[in-house]
Protein backbone atom coordinates (compact mmCIF):
# COMPACT_ATOMS: atom_id res chain seq x y z
CA UNK A 1 0.00 0.00 0.00
CA UNK A 2 3.24 2.31 -0.42
CA UNK A 3 1.64 5.41 -1.35
CA UNK A 4 4.01 7.47 -4.03
CA UNK A 5 4.09 10.85 -4.47
CA UNK A 6 1.74 12.84 -6.50
CA UNK A 7 -1.80 10.67 -5.13
CA UNK A 8 -2.11 13.41 -2.48
CA UNK A 9 -1.50 17.10 -2.30
CA UNK A 10 0.94 18.89 -0.69
CA UNK A 11 -0.99 20.42 2.19
CA UNK A 12 -2.29 16.77 3.12
CA UNK A 13 1.29 15.37 2.42
CA UNK A 14 2.30 17.76 5.01
CA UNK A 15 -0.59 17.19 7.58
CA UNK A 16 0.43 13.61 7.68
CA UNK A 17 3.04 14.31 8.11
CA UNK A 18 3.09 16.32 10.99
CA UNK A 19 1.09 13.29 12.58
CA UNK A 20 3.84 11.10 11.46
CA UNK A 21 6.24 12.88 13.69
CA UNK A 22 4.25 13.32 16.63
CA UNK A 23 3.14 9.55 16.42
CA UNK A 24 7.01 8.92 16.56
CA UNK A 25 7.57 11.60 19.32
CA UNK A 26 5.05 9.75 21.97
CA UNK A 27 6.23 6.01 20.96
CA UNK A 28 10.05 6.98 21.33
CA UNK A 29 8.54 7.79 25.05
CA UNK A 30 5.63 4.64 25.01
CA UNK A 31 9.10 2.22 24.06
CA UNK A 32 11.04 3.39 26.76
CA UNK A 33 8.14 1.33 29.07
CA UNK A 34 8.16 -1.49 26.66
CA UNK A 35 11.58 -2.60 26.07
CA UNK A 36 13.91 -3.86 28.72
CA UNK A 37 17.31 -5.63 28.40
CA UNK A 38 15.83 -8.91 27.77
CA UNK A 39 13.37 -7.71 25.38
CA UNK A 40 14.91 -4.73 23.19
CA UNK A 41 16.76 -7.31 21.21
CA UNK A 42 13.85 -8.50 19.87
CA UNK A 43 12.77 -5.10 18.26
CA UNK A 44 15.63 -5.26 15.70
CA UNK A 45 14.54 -8.59 14.48
CA UNK A 46 10.63 -7.51 14.35
CA UNK A 47 11.81 -4.34 11.70
CA UNK A 48 13.95 -6.58 9.95
CA UNK A 49 11.56 -9.51 9.61
CA UNK A 50 8.74 -6.90 8.31
CA UNK A 51 11.33 -5.30 5.85
CA UNK A 52 11.71 -8.80 4.35
CA UNK A 53 8.42 -10.09 4.08
CA UNK A 54 6.89 -7.12 2.59
CA UNK A 55 8.75 -7.91 -0.30
CA UNK A 56 6.95 -11.00 -0.63
CA UNK A 57 4.15 -10.17 -2.55
CA UNK A 58 2.06 -12.78 -2.53
CA UNK A 59 -0.84 -13.44 -5.78
CA UNK A 60 -4.49 -12.56 -4.53
CA UNK A 61 -6.30 -12.69 -8.29
CA UNK A 62 -7.13 -10.72 -10.80
CA UNK A 63 -3.63 -9.39 -11.74
CA UNK A 64 -3.15 -8.04 -7.88
CA UNK A 65 -0.51 -8.67 -5.31
CA UNK A 66 -0.39 -7.53 -2.05
CA UNK A 67 1.96 -8.29 0.87
CA UNK A 68 2.58 -7.89 4.55
CA UNK A 69 2.21 -4.71 6.45
CA UNK A 70 3.09 -5.88 9.75
CA UNK A 71 1.55 -3.62 12.06
CA UNK A 72 -0.50 -5.91 13.93
CA UNK A 73 2.71 -8.42 14.19
CA UNK A 74 5.05 -5.89 15.65
CA UNK A 75 2.54 -4.41 17.91
CA UNK A 76 1.62 -7.98 19.52
CA UNK A 77 5.54 -8.87 19.60
CA UNK A 78 7.07 -5.81 21.33
CA UNK A 79 4.15 -3.49 21.84
CA UNK A 80 2.40 -0.74 20.09
CA UNK A 81 5.18 2.12 20.79
CA UNK A 82 7.86 0.12 19.44
CA UNK A 83 5.99 -1.40 16.89
CA UNK A 84 5.88 2.01 15.34
CA UNK A 85 9.21 2.69 15.23
CA UNK A 86 9.86 -0.48 13.94
CA UNK A 87 7.73 0.32 11.00
CA UNK A 88 9.07 3.84 10.76
CA UNK A 89 12.60 2.54 10.53
CA UNK A 90 11.20 -0.27 7.64
CA UNK A 91 9.32 2.90 5.87
CA UNK A 92 12.12 5.50 5.80
CA UNK A 93 14.97 3.06 4.65
CA UNK A 94 12.44 1.49 1.58
CA UNK A 95 11.83 5.23 0.68
CA UNK A 96 15.41 6.39 0.62
CA UNK A 97 17.12 3.10 -0.70
CA UNK A 98 14.35 1.59 -2.95
CA UNK A 99 12.57 4.19 -4.01
CA UNK A 100 9.53 2.72 -2.58
CA UNK A 101 6.41 4.75 -1.19
CA UNK A 102 7.25 8.54 -1.84
CA UNK A 103 9.70 11.07 -0.46
CA UNK A 104 6.83 13.60 0.17
CA UNK A 105 4.80 10.81 1.21
CA UNK A 106 6.81 8.97 3.86
CA UNK A 107 4.56 10.88 6.66
CA UNK A 108 1.58 9.58 5.08
CA UNK A 109 2.83 6.19 4.62
CA UNK A 110 3.98 6.20 7.98
CA UNK A 111 0.53 7.41 9.28
CA UNK A 112 -1.46 4.44 7.08
CA UNK A 113 0.84 1.58 7.25
CA UNK A 114 2.35 2.68 10.42
CA UNK A 115 -0.02 4.48 13.30
CA UNK A 116 -3.09 3.03 11.94
CA UNK A 117 -2.00 -0.57 11.66
CA UNK A 118 -0.58 -0.45 14.71
CA UNK A 119 -3.09 0.97 17.07
CA UNK A 120 -6.22 -0.94 14.85
CA UNK A 121 -4.18 -4.20 15.28
CA UNK A 122 -3.44 -3.28 19.06
CA UNK A 123 -7.07 -2.38 20.04
CA UNK A 124 -8.27 -5.65 18.18
CA UNK A 125 -6.07 -7.75 19.54
CA UNK A 126 -7.00 -6.72 23.02
CA UNK A 127 -10.66 -6.93 22.36
CA UNK A 128 -9.86 -10.58 20.82
CA UNK A 129 -7.94 -11.36 24.01
CA UNK A 130 -10.67 -10.27 26.70
CA UNK A 131 -13.36 -12.56 24.35
CA UNK A 132 -10.59 -15.75 23.98
CA UNK A 133 -9.80 -18.20 26.44
CA UNK A 134 -7.12 -16.70 28.68
CA UNK A 135 -4.16 -18.74 27.82
CA UNK A 136 -0.84 -18.26 25.91
CA UNK A 137 -2.22 -20.59 22.78
CA UNK A 138 -4.70 -17.84 22.56
CA UNK A 139 -2.44 -15.16 21.40
CA UNK A 140 -1.44 -16.27 18.44
CA UNK A 141 -5.05 -16.27 17.01
CA UNK A 142 -6.09 -13.26 18.51
CA UNK A 143 -3.12 -11.43 16.84
CA UNK A 144 -4.43 -12.91 13.24
CA UNK A 145 -7.56 -11.56 13.81
CA UNK A 146 -5.97 -8.41 14.36
CA UNK A 147 -4.10 -8.27 11.29
CA UNK A 148 -6.85 -9.58 9.37
CA UNK A 149 -8.80 -6.09 10.45
CA UNK A 150 -6.01 -3.94 10.25
CA UNK A 151 -5.39 -3.93 6.42
CA UNK A 152 -8.45 -2.87 5.05
CA UNK A 153 -9.06 -0.62 8.04
CA UNK A 154 -5.92 1.08 6.45
CA UNK A 155 -7.19 1.04 2.89
CA UNK A 156 -9.98 2.89 4.42
CA UNK A 157 -7.37 5.13 5.81
CA UNK A 158 -6.22 6.04 2.52
CA UNK A 159 -9.71 6.43 0.88
CA UNK A 160 -10.24 9.03 3.74
CA UNK A 161 -6.97 11.13 2.89
CA UNK A 162 -7.95 10.81 -0.49
CA UNK A 163 -11.33 11.88 -0.02
CA UNK A 164 -9.57 15.61 1.23
CA UNK A 165 -6.13 15.51 -0.51
CA UNK A 166 -6.86 13.31 -3.61
CA UNK A 167 -5.32 15.25 -6.85
CA UNK A 168 -7.91 13.96 -8.84
CA UNK A 169 -11.43 13.78 -8.35
CA UNK A 170 -12.93 10.50 -8.79
CA UNK A 171 -16.00 9.20 -7.29
CA UNK A 172 -15.22 7.86 -3.78
CA UNK A 173 -18.33 5.20 -3.60
CA UNK A 174 -16.20 3.07 -6.02
CA UNK A 175 -12.78 3.80 -4.72
CA UNK A 176 -13.99 2.62 -1.62
CA UNK A 177 -15.08 -0.46 -2.56
CA UNK A 178 -12.18 -1.29 -5.14
CA UNK A 179 -9.51 -0.44 -1.75
CA UNK A 180 -11.36 -2.77 0.17
CA UNK A 181 -12.34 -5.27 -1.78
CA UNK A 182 -8.89 -5.42 -2.60
CA UNK A 183 -7.14 -4.83 0.73
CA UNK A 184 -9.91 -7.71 2.04
CA UNK A 185 -8.06 -10.24 0.55
CA UNK A 186 -4.56 -9.11 1.34
CA UNK A 187 -5.96 -9.04 5.16
CA UNK A 188 -6.09 -13.00 4.82
CA UNK A 189 -2.65 -13.03 4.12
CA UNK A 190 -1.40 -10.67 6.63
CA UNK A 191 -3.69 -12.97 9.23
CA UNK A 192 -1.88 -16.20 7.64
CA UNK A 193 1.81 -14.45 7.71
CA UNK A 194 1.00 -12.84 11.16
CA UNK A 195 -0.51 -16.55 13.04
CA UNK A 196 2.82 -18.39 12.12
CA UNK A 197 5.05 -15.82 12.66
CA UNK A 198 3.97 -15.13 16.59
CA UNK A 199 2.41 -18.55 16.77
CA UNK A 200 6.63 -19.71 16.44
CA UNK A 201 8.01 -17.16 18.96
CA UNK A 202 4.99 -18.08 21.58
CA UNK A 203 6.14 -21.61 20.72
CA UNK A 204 9.56 -21.29 22.10
CA UNK A 205 9.70 -17.68 24.00
CA UNK A 206 6.42 -16.33 24.93
CA UNK A 207 8.05 -14.20 27.62
CA UNK A 208 9.32 -12.48 25.46
CA UNK A 209 5.80 -11.66 23.54
CA UNK A 210 4.11 -8.51 24.61
CA UNK A 211 1.03 -9.53 24.08
CA UNK A 212 1.43 -12.40 26.17
CA UNK A 213 2.70 -11.03 29.30
CA UNK A 214 -0.64 -10.45 30.54
CA UNK A 215 -1.61 -14.18 29.80
CA UNK A 216 1.48 -15.06 31.54
CA UNK A 217 1.46 -12.82 34.83
CA UNK A 218 -1.98 -14.61 35.60
CA UNK A 219 -0.65 -18.02 35.07
CA UNK A 220 2.03 -17.68 37.68
CA UNK A 221 0.15 -15.68 40.09
CA UNK A 222 -2.21 -19.03 39.27
CA UNK A 223 0.44 -21.31 40.10
CA UNK A 224 1.84 -19.68 43.13
CA UNK A 225 -1.69 -19.80 45.02
CA UNK A 226 -1.68 -23.42 44.00
CA UNK A 227 1.53 -24.52 45.37
CA UNK A 228 1.02 -22.79 48.77
CA UNK B 1 10.76 -29.16 31.78
CA UNK B 2 12.66 -28.31 28.80
CA UNK B 3 15.50 -25.85 28.70
CA UNK B 4 14.11 -22.18 27.11
CA UNK B 5 15.54 -21.35 23.95
CA UNK B 6 18.20 -18.39 24.46
CA UNK B 7 17.23 -14.66 23.21
CA UNK B 8 20.24 -14.72 21.10
CA UNK B 9 19.48 -17.46 19.61
CA UNK B 10 16.07 -17.06 18.80
CA UNK B 11 17.18 -13.47 17.47
CA UNK B 12 20.11 -14.80 15.37
CA UNK B 13 17.95 -17.67 13.66
CA UNK B 14 15.09 -15.44 13.46
CA UNK B 15 17.34 -13.14 11.37
CA UNK B 16 18.79 -15.70 9.43
CA UNK B 17 15.13 -16.31 8.23
CA UNK B 18 14.50 -12.90 7.72
CA UNK B 19 17.86 -12.56 5.37
CA UNK B 20 16.91 -15.88 3.39
CA UNK B 21 12.98 -14.20 2.81
CA UNK B 22 14.80 -11.18 1.29
CA UNK B 23 17.59 -12.57 -0.31
CA UNK B 24 16.23 -15.81 -1.74
CA UNK B 25 12.08 -16.15 -1.40
CA UNK B 26 11.92 -12.45 -2.85
CA UNK B 27 12.65 -13.58 -6.05
CA UNK B 28 9.41 -15.94 -6.07
CA UNK B 29 7.19 -12.91 -5.37
CA UNK B 30 4.64 -11.93 -7.52
CA UNK B 31 5.31 -9.09 -10.05
CA UNK B 32 1.56 -7.70 -10.37
CA UNK B 33 0.92 -4.88 -8.96
CA UNK B 34 -0.11 -4.31 -5.42
CA UNK B 35 -3.38 -3.61 -4.13
CA UNK B 36 -3.15 0.68 -4.00
CA UNK B 37 -1.42 0.82 -7.28
CA UNK B 38 -3.78 -1.80 -8.93
CA UNK B 39 -6.90 0.11 -7.37
CA UNK B 40 -5.07 3.46 -9.09
CA UNK B 41 -4.85 2.22 -12.25
CA UNK B 42 -8.29 0.64 -12.13
CA UNK B 43 -9.92 3.93 -11.00
CA UNK B 44 -7.98 6.27 -13.38
CA UNK B 45 -5.45 8.40 -10.78
CA UNK B 46 -2.12 6.31 -11.41
CA UNK B 47 -1.17 8.81 -13.85
CA UNK B 48 -0.87 11.27 -11.01
CA UNK B 49 2.09 9.39 -9.91
CA UNK B 50 5.44 11.59 -9.63
CA UNK B 51 8.97 10.20 -10.42
CA UNK B 52 10.72 9.28 -7.45
CA UNK B 53 13.49 11.55 -6.26
CA UNK B 54 15.44 8.80 -5.13
CA UNK B 55 14.41 6.59 -7.75
CA UNK B 56 18.08 6.50 -9.36
CA UNK B 57 19.69 5.04 -6.33
CA UNK B 58 21.83 2.32 -6.27
CA UNK B 59 19.05 0.00 -4.61
CA UNK B 60 16.20 1.72 -6.30
CA UNK B 61 13.18 -0.82 -7.40
CA UNK B 62 14.88 -3.38 -5.16
CA UNK B 63 18.01 -4.12 -7.54
CA UNK B 64 22.00 -3.55 -7.14
CA UNK B 65 22.41 -1.19 -10.21
CA UNK B 66 25.81 -2.84 -11.96
CA UNK B 67 24.22 -6.57 -11.44
CA UNK B 68 22.70 -7.39 -14.78
CA UNK B 69 21.55 -11.27 -12.79
CA UNK B 70 17.98 -10.59 -11.48
CA UNK B 71 18.28 -13.34 -8.95
CA UNK B 72 21.73 -11.86 -7.52
CA UNK B 73 20.44 -8.00 -8.04
CA UNK B 74 17.38 -8.30 -6.17
CA UNK B 75 18.78 -10.98 -3.47
CA UNK B 76 21.81 -8.70 -2.71
CA UNK B 77 19.49 -5.53 -2.43
CA UNK B 78 17.15 -7.62 -0.20
CA UNK B 79 19.69 -8.72 2.16
CA UNK B 80 21.69 -5.21 2.09
CA UNK B 81 18.22 -3.77 3.47
CA UNK B 82 17.45 -6.32 5.96
CA UNK B 83 20.95 -5.38 7.20
CA UNK B 84 20.28 -1.68 7.46
CA UNK B 85 17.17 -1.94 8.70
CA UNK B 86 18.33 -4.56 11.64
CA UNK B 87 21.46 -2.39 12.43
CA UNK B 88 18.68 0.74 12.87
CA UNK B 89 15.84 -0.55 14.87
CA UNK B 90 18.16 -3.22 16.71
CA UNK B 91 20.30 -0.06 17.40
CA UNK B 92 17.88 2.28 18.67
CA UNK B 93 15.98 -0.47 20.82
CA UNK B 94 19.48 -1.02 22.15
CA UNK B 95 19.58 2.75 23.15
CA UNK B 96 15.63 3.44 23.63
CA UNK B 97 15.33 0.58 26.59
CA UNK B 98 15.16 0.67 30.07
CA UNK B 99 18.68 -0.38 31.50
CA UNK B 100 18.68 -2.99 34.30
CA UNK B 101 21.47 -0.35 35.98
CA UNK B 102 19.75 2.63 34.82
CA UNK B 103 21.89 5.51 33.41
CA UNK B 104 24.74 5.90 35.67
CA UNK B 105 27.32 3.86 33.70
Amino acid sequence: MHVPDGFLDAPTSVATGVVAAVGIGLALRGARRELDDRTAPLAGLVATFIFATQMLNFPIGAGTSGHLIGGALAAVLVGPATALLCMSVVFLVQCLLFADGGITALGTNIFLMGIVTVVVGWAVFRGLQMVLPQRVSSVPAAAAGAALVSVPVAALAFVGLYAVGGTVDIPLAGLTAAMLSVHALIGLGEAAITFLAVGSIVAVRPDLVYGARRVLATRSLVLRTAGR
Amino acid sequence: MKRPVSTRLLVVAGVLVALLLAGVASFYASGDPDGLTKVSEDRGFAQTEKEHQAGDGPLAGYETRGIADGRLSGGLAGVLGSLVVLTIAGGGALVVRRRRTSAEA
